[in-house]
């Protein structure tokens, strides 16, 4: 029935499956939808599969646990990312991922804003620009961290904290834009990959070792997905670094109870779960404590796979909400995170839920931040 | 150094389970020496360490121990527990092995097996053979069946040696058999066939962190359920665990660390299908008014009498589910099993008091260097390689070197005896040449005759 199946089951493996379930049994959403990417698999294997009655399909925070738990290393996550690049291809989606879509093309940004307010975050910090002057560094802000009025003071902290650290390093600043790793995850493949080329032009152009990225989004996608020839890490890697070393001082008592959520991108993707913890430990006065479902188990906030930008089939659970509840669960006062979207849902959770007085949700880098002024 | 064997053929067998001990049975009872080595302080293998076997639920102890003892008495095999090869030289027919005898501290003649030492002994450690569900003494024998019954002081958890005091072990002793002086000493063992058996390890689940091993401590692994089952174990067989309340709801997970090539196991372990359903059979004997689902991809039960167990622990009330469970989480108190129906096509989150992994079977820890010093090939999976997967399942790639049991690959107990069986076979055949060989040398005419014939 999908002229493009035969085109998925071959690039994707799917006749290794063998239809386990690890899949859906441990997909975060599979619970609150009728998402069933396993059957999804099936369905796609006997020539069944239609991508019309399936509007699921856009409840997937493309959060890759079941790539990443598949015995059979078939990849469930970028099925359901070729289906929605069919339906994009046919101009068949929701209008709020249209318009994200739209915005990164036109903009790049999903935000609808504009280009040239791209580095207005960095105004008075005088930051270098890569392009300009070679450095060690190449700091990828990310279009969250740029526009959003929520994010950008951390981006802004992070730029104090690296100088504090002596870290040399530059920005693209109104060269940059959207990375596109939400964008191929909603199905644009084709926007994905000529921005590839694109950046692959710039990096040719601009002279530096290696990149740290801010939103695990664009840390995951310039790692793993664009085939750069030169290391990627995300700020929390960067900024452990800085304080192991002795280069970052921490020497205001923050005294907090804090726990701490593991982005997908970061932690189970990625396996990055310890620097940031030890971030948090270093704060002189920081109480930590750990939730049940850390590290490999972490929950989606939801915030991937385009959802920053559709609500999905189920609009009264939120995986947020069930999230603080467990934070607020273990006593802390603070609900660190070390991913944009993360903080964004989580902290609007905590609106939701009327939780304002019992948990903040904050940066990592903004406790840093309150352990480092002067 | 001493020389064994005297220019009689003899075999080393290397690992006393149940695979080393039937084969060295076979050898000896065809005539010929056999240096069984040993390197815990008793014999027996992962089949002591069992509660009830599938599929006829015989006691494992009851069966194995007469063969413990068999093994113990038997007029042509040599027993060197708390030992260690760790060099091999020579070729087949002319093999020469060193063995280290680690010092137990307890002299062997004078001990008499009466337990008082590990009674007194103060120092209390996570048993090994329990799988760390239960405690031993820094002085100990792993179970109370031992062969040979003499207990061993573990000196990195013995007072006397690590701090100076104490000494209580030798003061209660009746027969003063209790030696710290005592050093390993190292023997030359000569022998023309060598059988390897040396079984496998169980799957470590912190290879499996979203499982929740290690994590809670109602998330137990296969081994350890059966040492929390076992009439001779920590809690003599009642399924209870500190810190947890009554238990209600029961969940068995197949296929850990098993069938998964995300980890680097591709390989199905061949016996949790059967161990999960008698696990399962189990628990539901000791707990009857428990809830017990099995969550399984698929059920392999390939053996004879295996279908016929499948279909009897099912009438018994056990539920089959099919999804593989992707993760396990707590949540007010209780476990949330997380899998997908897949026969529903349901998601579920299953809450539990009590689950239990089937961890799959693994190569020792130390099969590399094993095989280094045999020089024998290694499968893709670690398990020591057979030189041919169909015809010649005994045979290493080294001539006179045979392989015994699990340490070739995942078996259950049947399989296992008819594969040791057959590596005794042929170490006998080759034994058996190099007698006829003696032979035809000290008497050349008699020989000549035979020849022609």
């Amino acid at each position: 029935m999908l002229e493009e199946a035969q085109t998925l089951i071959q690039n994707l493996a799917l006749l290794e499956c063998i239809q386990c379930g690890r899949c859906t049994g441990g997909c975060p959403v599979s619970l609150k939808t009728v998402l069933n990417v396993r059957r999804l698999i099936y369905d796609t294997l006997l020539d069944s599969m239609s991508v019309d009655t399936h509007p699921e399909l856009w409840d997937c925070t493309t959060c890759t646990t079941c790539s990443v738990r598949c015995p059979k290393e078939v990849n469930p996550a970028e099925l359901i990312v070729g289906l929605r690049t069919v339906l994009v291809d046919n101009g068949r989606l929701p209008p709020t991922v249209r318009d994200a879509l739209k915005s990164i093309g036109i903009r790049g940004n999903p935000l609808n804003m504009s280009a040239e307010d791209r580095a207005i975050w960095a105004d008075d910090l005088d930051v270098p620009r890569i392009l300009d002057e070679p450095a060690q560094a190449l700091l990828f802000v990310g279009c969250t961290p740029s526009y959003d009025p929520r994010i950008q003071p951390i981006s802004r902290m992070l730029v104090k904290a690296f100088r504090a650290g002596g870290e040399d390093f530059g920005i693209l600043g109104e060269e940059e834009f959207c990375c596109a790793h939400e964008a191929r995850r909603m199905g644009e493949k084709e926007m994905f990959e000529g921005t590839v080329e694109m950046y692959e032009e710039i990096f040719e152009k601009a002279d530096f070792q290696r990149m740290t990225a801010i939103s695990p989004h664009c840390f995951n996608t310039f790692k793993n997905e664009y085939g750069v020839d030169f290391p990627v890490e995300h700020y929390s890697q960067v900024i452990a670094r800085l304080i192991k070393e002795g280069r970052l001082e921490l020497k205001n008592e923050v005294k907090l109870k804090v726990t701490y959520h593991d982005p997908c991108f970061l932690g189970k993707v990625n396996g990055i779960f310890d620097e940031p913890r030890d971030i948090l430990k270093a704060i002189p006065g920081v109480e930590f404590v750990e939730m049940d479902r850390v590290r490999e188990r972490s929950l989606c906030c939801e915030g991937g796979g385009g959802r920053m930008w559709s609500e999905g089939t189920n609009v009264e659970e939120r995986l947020a909400s069930e999230r603080i509840e467990e934070a607020m669960d273990t006593g802390a006062d603070v609900l660190a995170v070390a991913c944009p979207f993360c903080l964004l849902t989580l902290e609007d959770a905590v609106k939701v839920g009327g939780y304002e007085d019992r948990l903040r949700v904050l940066d990592v880098m903004e406790l840093v931040t309150k352990a480092m002024e002067a | 150094m001493v020389n064994r064997a005297n220019g009689e053929p003899a075999a080393l067998v290397i690992g006393a389970g149940i695979a080393g001990m039937q084969a060295a049975l076979d050898i000896g009872d065809a005539g010929f020496q056999v240096c069984l080595v040993e390197r815990e302080p008793s014999i027996g293998g992962r089949m002591s360490q069992l509660d009830k076997t599938f599929p006829t639920l015989d006691c494992s102890s009851c069966i194995l121990t007469p063969k413990m003892v068999d093994v113990s008495r038997h007029p042509n095999i040599e027993l060197m527990t708390y030992s260690e090869v760790e060099a091999v030289a020579g070729e087949a027919g002319a093999f020469c092995a060193r063995v280290r005898q680690k010092a137990r501290y307890v002299d062997f003649d004078t001990c008499t097996g009466c337990g008082v030492c590990q009674q007194k002994c103060p120092k209390r450690v996570p048993s090994e053979f329990d799988m760390g569900v239960g405690p031993r003494k820094a002085i100990y024998t792993p179970f109370p069946q031992a062969v040979p019954n003499v207990p061993v002081i573990d000196r990195e958890n013995c007072i006397w040696f690590q701090r100076g005091k104490c000494r209580v072990c030798e003061k209660f002793c009746p027969t003063g058999a209790v030696n710290y002086d005592q050093e390993d000493e190292f023997v030359n063992v000569e022998a023309g066939a060598i059988v390897v058996a040396t079984g496998f390890d169980q799957f470590d689940a912190t290879r499996k962190p979203e499982l929740g091993w290690g994590q809670y401590p109602n998330v137990l692994s296969g081994l350890e359920f059966e040492r929390l089952v076992s009439a001779s174990g920590p809690t003599a067989g009642k399924v209870e665990i500190e810190g947890v309340g009554d238990i209600k709801d029961v969940v068995f997970i197949k296929c850990v660390g098993s069938r998964d090539r995300s980890i680097g196991n591709p390989w199905c372990s061949s016996v949790c299908c059967m161990y999960t359903a008698k696990q399962a059979h189990l628990l539901h004997d000791r707990l009857p008014d428990a809830n017990v689902t099995v969550f399984y991809m698929d059920v392999r039960a390939f053996g004879k009498g295996y279908e016929g167990f499948y279909d009897r622990v099912r009438e018994e009330g056990i539920v089959y589910r099919r999804g593989s469970v992707s993760e396990i989480y707590k949540r007010k108190g209780r476990l949330v099993v997380r899998a997908e129906d897949t026969l529903s096509g349901q998601p579920v989150a299953v809450e539990a008091d009590l689950v239990v992994l089937a961890t799959g079977l693994t190569p020792r820890a130390d099969a590399a260097q094993v095989a280094e010093m045999l020089g024998l090939r290694q499968s893709p999976s670690g398990f020591f390689a057979e030189a041919h997967a169909k015809l010649r399942p005994n045979d290493s790639g080294v001539a006179g070197i045979y392989l015994a049991g699990a340490a070739q690959g995942p078996k259950d107990i049947p399989d296992t005896v008819s594969h040791a069986k057959a590596a005794a076979a042929s170490a006998i055949v080759l034994l058996s040449r190099m007698k006829r060989s003696q032979a035809r040398q000290t008497e050349p005419a008699q020989a000549e005759a035979v020849v022609a014939v």
